[in-house]
């Protein structure tokens, strides 16, 4: 019997930052990076998943890059999407649907000046008529309650939630392609100084706002061996769907990341202490501290403490978004891809200057919307 | 206020709710076979899956599970600084609104409030908070 255990055989980023590029132009190189550090051709592709192209965003790629295939999703969930792609194409080739399946995402919203504080709201829906005309800045004002609800809980304070932002940085400051390589570090004061967008968070408990793109290329086990580079495994994965408008959350600060995590720590037979290093959503600031607590890296309120004194930092106990995340890296609208993109070269042990010495296992977990789509995906080296 | 809130027309399960605003009267949607309570109204009781549901008038008296002061308006009918907020109605429901009649810096979380009207351009009105007088 072949083993069709799924793996990640390819990975890479398209061009970050301000790229003046069309969104399946980056698509293309990310996808062409991808198929070469996976040593694999476009021809051997029969799995596709992508979102956030065009309506119709499968068709869209597949015909651009000229391919069939013969098993594909195309789900929008906003930054989880692409934790949900990883675990729909593992469950896919694991039934033979697909051989080699090709995970892709670009956006240009820099370039294209796309992206609006108020978000885009569907005029048939509910949020149409009971949530919009109230003005809330979207996604910015719902994780501001978020972080305004933990603050009340807990004692959570706004110099806690900019140790995220200033940790990020400074792992940032340590990979070549991040935005704000170069730019020197941040401190508490710098976060809190900025200018207050949707109380309690500042500018820069914002993640950017930037191009950008990236590719993951999954096979079977079997076929990873005679390709060139280590695969990685998906080890376990789980998701989770709660809401849609800001007032249908049932908890701001226990989100559906406990179920997500929990079914991928189940599937996968490990624990939050067998995770050497994490890439959780950094959308905001606040998401990071829920998603910390929901993940079971800490207790419950306990998310505040955790990230102080340079945990989350290099050279911390707990090496975390060492790419530098979506606050100081890159963050092209939906970020999910990027997350597992840094988490294979880690355990590749391809990160320079950031690497996290001897790392096994790494967690993924994407958050999309307003605390809405949860999706974790843990990996580790075959 | 320099131009009208973003706001889209009632639909066929909608209008009586947006209906009941005209009189002043703030409604929640109840389940005619298990009671559970909800808002916005729609279709389906989320917690037993029937479609006998009827309006039944909130005391329109709750508390601030969260809020934001925006700074930012995203559009031009309000004017920043204002405050967003989460209020869950006595009732159980929680809605989206935002809190009037006070300075955003004196808005807490639990604070108890109650729903305060602004006209809207058609005849609706939308439902707003204000702090309850304790």
């Amino acid at each position: 019997m072949a083993d069709r255990t799924p793996v990640i055989a390819g990975v890479a980023e398209s061009a970050l930052g301000i790229t003046n590029r069309t969104i399946l132009d980056l698509q293309a190189e990310a996808v062409a990076g991808a198929l070469d550090d996976a040593g694999l051709a476009l021809r051997d592709v029969d799995g596709l998943f992508t979102t956030a192209v065009s309506r119709f965003s499968v068709a869209q790629v597949a015909e651009y890059l000229g391919i069939v295939p013969t098993s594909s999703d195309g789900t929008m969930a906003g930054g989880s999407s692409y934790e949900m792609f990883v675990a729909h194409a593992a469950e896919a080739i694991r039934a033979g649907h697909c051989e080699v399946a090709l995970i892709s995402y670009a956006n240009n919203q820099r370039s294209a000046k796309s992206r609006t504080f108020g978000g885009v709201i569907d005029e048939h829906t509910p949020e149409a008529q009971f949530e919009q005309p109230y003005a809330p800045l979207n996604p910015i004002s719902l994780y501001a309650m978020a972080a305004r609800r933990h603050m009340h809980e807990f004692g959570t304070t706004s110099e806690q939630l900019a140790e995220v932002a200033v940790a990020a940085r400074a792992w940032a400051l340590r990979n070549p392609v991040a935005f704000r390589y170069g730019k020197g570090p941040l401190t508490v004061e710098d976060v809190l100084g900025s200018e207050m967008i949707s109380d309690p968070l500042h500018a820069l408990d914002c993640c950017l706002i930037t191009d950008g793109g990236g590719a993951v290329v999954m096979t079977t086990a079997e076929r990873a061996r005679h390709l060139p580079k280590r695969a990685v495994r998906v080890l376990g994965h789980g998701e989770a769907t709660t809401n849609q408008g800001m007032a249908s959350i049932p908890d701001l600060t226990d989100t559906g990341a406990r179920v997500a995590g929990t079914r991928a720590y189940a599937m996968a037979g490990l624990g939050p202490g067998d995770v050497d290093v994490a890439q959780v959503y950094d959308s905001f600031t606040i998401t990071v501290l829920t998603e910390l607590e929901a993940l079971g890296f800490c207790e419950r309120g306990e998310a505040g403490s955790f990230v102080e004194g340079g945990r989350i930092a290099p050279g911390g106990d707990f090496p975390m978004n060492t790419s530098g995340g979506g606050l100081s890296y890159c963050h092209p609208g939906v970020f999910g891809i990027l997350l597992v993109v840094e988490a294979v070269r880690q355990l590749r042990g391809e990160c320079g200057e950031r690497q996290v010495p001897g790392a096994e296992v790494a967690l993924c977990h994407g958050t999309g919307g307003i605390l809405s789509t949860h999706a974790t995906v843990i990996v580790g080296l075959d | 206020m320099s131009e009208p809130r973003p706001i889209a027309p009632p639909d066929a399960v909608t209008e009586p709710w947006w209906n009941a605003t005209r009189e002043g009267r703030l409604m929640v949607q109840r389940c005619a076979t298990c009671s559970h309570v909800q808002h916005y109204p729609r279709g389906i009781c989320t917690a037993c899956g029937a479609r006998d549901l009827a309006l039944v008038e909130s005391s329109g008296c709750g508390t601030i599970y969260s809020y934001s002061v925006v700074r930012r308006a995203p559009h031009p009918a309000l004017e920043a600084p204002y405050v967003v907020a989460i209020v869950q109605l006595e009732e159980g429901p929680r809605l989206l609104t935002n809190v009037v009649g006070c300075s955003p810096e004196d808005v807490r979380c639990e604070q108890p409030v109650a729903v305060a009207w602004e006209d809207l351009p058609d005849g609706r009105r939308l439902p707003l908070f204000t702090p309850q007088e304790s």
